[in-house]
């Protein structure tokens, strides 16, 4: 069995977030990238797969070269090879066509993505990427069982869960659920050092054109100072609530 | 070159946010000089009504295939509806199950699609539109030169605009094919009477300052008077005390309700990410020096046991007298 995790090389949940070259790009001056972190989730839950059934896991990035150490952490925590394609991710479109163009060719059974990326939020890569290759896909995925190649997935939806069937192979968006965060693998050094020595191939892109672009960004308003209440006077709130804030 | 916006329901009903989609469709319509047409799917309510947000026509789909929801038979069908009705822009909700169609719609069609939209385009040539991106943290204006578009929009950031106008209605067909059917679904469960958190209009939440999972019920009282969703940290969801599906924040659930209320929730950067569009945001702490108190409108040094509760008793008041 051979799964697919398609792992975003993402600014640290800490970052704060500022623009250069007049607000048209982000500024990764000062940044820690990390393992998207619904990605994470998804290679814990390849990981028990794999030591379940002896799976082998590839992990894939579209991105340039400076994106290598998130791969290699990949490999660190448990994944047998890593790939990446080659190209600077210009939109969530053209990513999800890079890796269909690639995952074409090798027949994964499983293929894991996080339900969006936590710098872009697009959650496009995941239902595009299921599409190009004609699977089912399942987004916002909070549980899977596997049997054999028959799944049991179980999704999030407003306000409750759904619980889905089907066999293999699909493609499932994963976050918090498919394993509990107490279950995310810190690489230890062993691992680490194993890394070293497990294959990371890199493959041309081809067409990159894209088909949405960022004009510029922008940062939200700064707040005008919050009011402050006395504990003693909680009516205060209500009344500023229904006359200032006319919310209740 | 008409816009077509899909209109989820739920039981049957339409949701809050469909009202929105079918705003949103009508006044994009509007700018582009055509007409917005709805496409609703096992939905019994009033399909007219839609007319009163600016819906010119309203598709219905009752096939029996497609009774419950199905990400791939809803796309596909959405997908044959668009091109019957010569649609080149679909509107969807950013909800979770438009989040779960809008990108196989997007690749069916090799349209362009922009997710997480909070306002109406700021130039249709070329398509420019703004989104929420890193986490609420920053906005981004993109442009799309795509033939084709699909366009996800944020429950919440635009309002449903009643412009009391009607709409006629047909039928449209689509059956569900072997490859929609793929996956099949077992069960559905879900909190019934329970307002869902991306739509609601008052969220109140709490965190680690609550102690324990079973100090809860004031904030579910005070929810219950406000007509509020419940939602918590993220701390408190990784360590069980609430369910991971009230977790707001980074990598949780990003909300943008007109009133947030949170209670004993120190303000990390993760947590503000997801909740910072928030229209009016109330803190309620025992540190003055917890960063929340920076990104809130309004603020109560205090202890969320005495406050609360007292907050509970004016809002009674409040309302008595309202």
């Amino acid at each position: 069995m051979k799964i697919l995790v398609c792992i975003s090389h993402v600014p640290d949940t800490t970052s704060k977030i500022n623009f250069t070259n007049n607000q048209t790009e982000f500024d990764g001056n000062g940044i820690t990238f990390v393992i998207n972190p619904y990605d994470e989730f998804g290679l814990t839950r390849a990981m028990k797969i794999k030591e379940s059934t002896g799976a082998t896991i590839t992990v894939v990035n579209v991105g340039p070269l400076s994106t290598e150490p998130t791969l290699r952490k990949a490999l660190a925590i448990g994944a047998d090879d890593a790939v990446r394609i080659d190209a600077e991710p210009k939109d969530s479109a053209t990513v999800a066509r890079l890796i269909a163009n690639y995952a074409q060719e090798q027949n994964f059974d499983l293929l894991i993505t996080g339900r969006e990326s936590i710098d872009y939020n697009g959650g496009i890569v995941p239902g595009m990427l299921a599409t190009y290759l004609d699977i089912p896909f399942v987004n916002a995925c909070i549980g899977f069982e596997l049997d054999g190649t028959n799944a049991q997935v179980i999704r999030e939806i407003d306000g409750g869960k759904e619980t889905l069937e089907g066999s293999l192979p699909m493609l499932i968006a994963g976050q918090k659920g498919l394993v509990d965060e107490k279950e995310l693998r810190i690489p230890a050094m062993r691992g680490i050092m194993m890394a070293r020595k497990k294959p990371l191939s890199v493959i041309s892109a081809g067409d990159t054109t894209a088909s949405t672009t960022v004009i510029s960004f922008e940062l939200p308003e700064a707040k005008a100072a919050c009011t402050m209440i006395d504990a003693g006077n909680v009516e205060q709130l209500v009344e500023l609530l229904h006359t200032e804030a006319k919310v209740i | 070159m008409a816009v077509l916006v899909y209109t989820e329901s739920w039981n049957g009903s339409f949701k809050k946010a469909s009202f929105e989609a079918v705003s949103y469709a009508a006044q994009l319509a509007n700018k582009l000089g055509t007409e917005a047409i709805a496409l609703t799917i096992a939905t019994t309510d009033n399909a007219a009504q839609l007319g009163n947000y600016g819906a010119t026509n309203v598709l219905r789909i009752a096939n029996e295939s497609l009774a419950t929801f199905n990400n791939q038979a809803y796309a596909n069908a959405i997908v044959a509806a668009a091109e019957a009705n010569g649609a080149d822009t679909i509107v969807i909700s950013n909800t979770n199950n438009g989040k779960a169609i809008a990108p196989i719609i997007a690749a069916k069609r090799n349209a362009g699609l922009i997710t997480n939209v909070i306002e109406l385009p700021s130039s249709t040539s070329p398509f420019t539109v703004k989104r929420k991106t890193f986490s609420s943290k920053a906005f981004a204006n993109y442009s799309t030169t795509a033939a084709q578009k699909v366009i996800s929009i944020t429950p919440n950031a635009i309002g449903a605009l009643e412009v009391g106008g009607s709409a006629t209605s047909e039928s449209f067909d689509y059956t569900a094919t072997s490859s929609d059917n793929r996956l099949s679904s077992v069960s559905v469960d879900r909190a019934t009477g329970k307002v869902s958190l991306t739509e609601a209009d008052f969220v109140v939440s709490a965190g680690r300052g609550l102690k324990g999972p079973e100090n809860w019920g004031m904030i579910e009282e005070l929810a219950g008077l406000l007509g509020a969703a419940t939602a918590c940290s993220k701390p408190v969801s990784d360590i069980g005390w609430r369910p991971h599906g009230e977790h707001v924040g980074q990598t949780g659930i990003a909300i943008n309700p007109e009133l947030y209320i949170a209670i004993g929730i120190s303000g990390a950067i993760q947590h503000l990410a997801g909740v910072n569009a928030s229209k009016n945001i109330v803190v309620i702490n025992t540190d003055p020096e917890a960063p929340f108190f920076k990104a809130a409108d309004y603020g109560i040094v205090g202890d969320a046991f005495e406050v609360v509760p007292k907050l509970i008793e004016a809002l009674k008041t409040h309302k008595a007298n309202n």
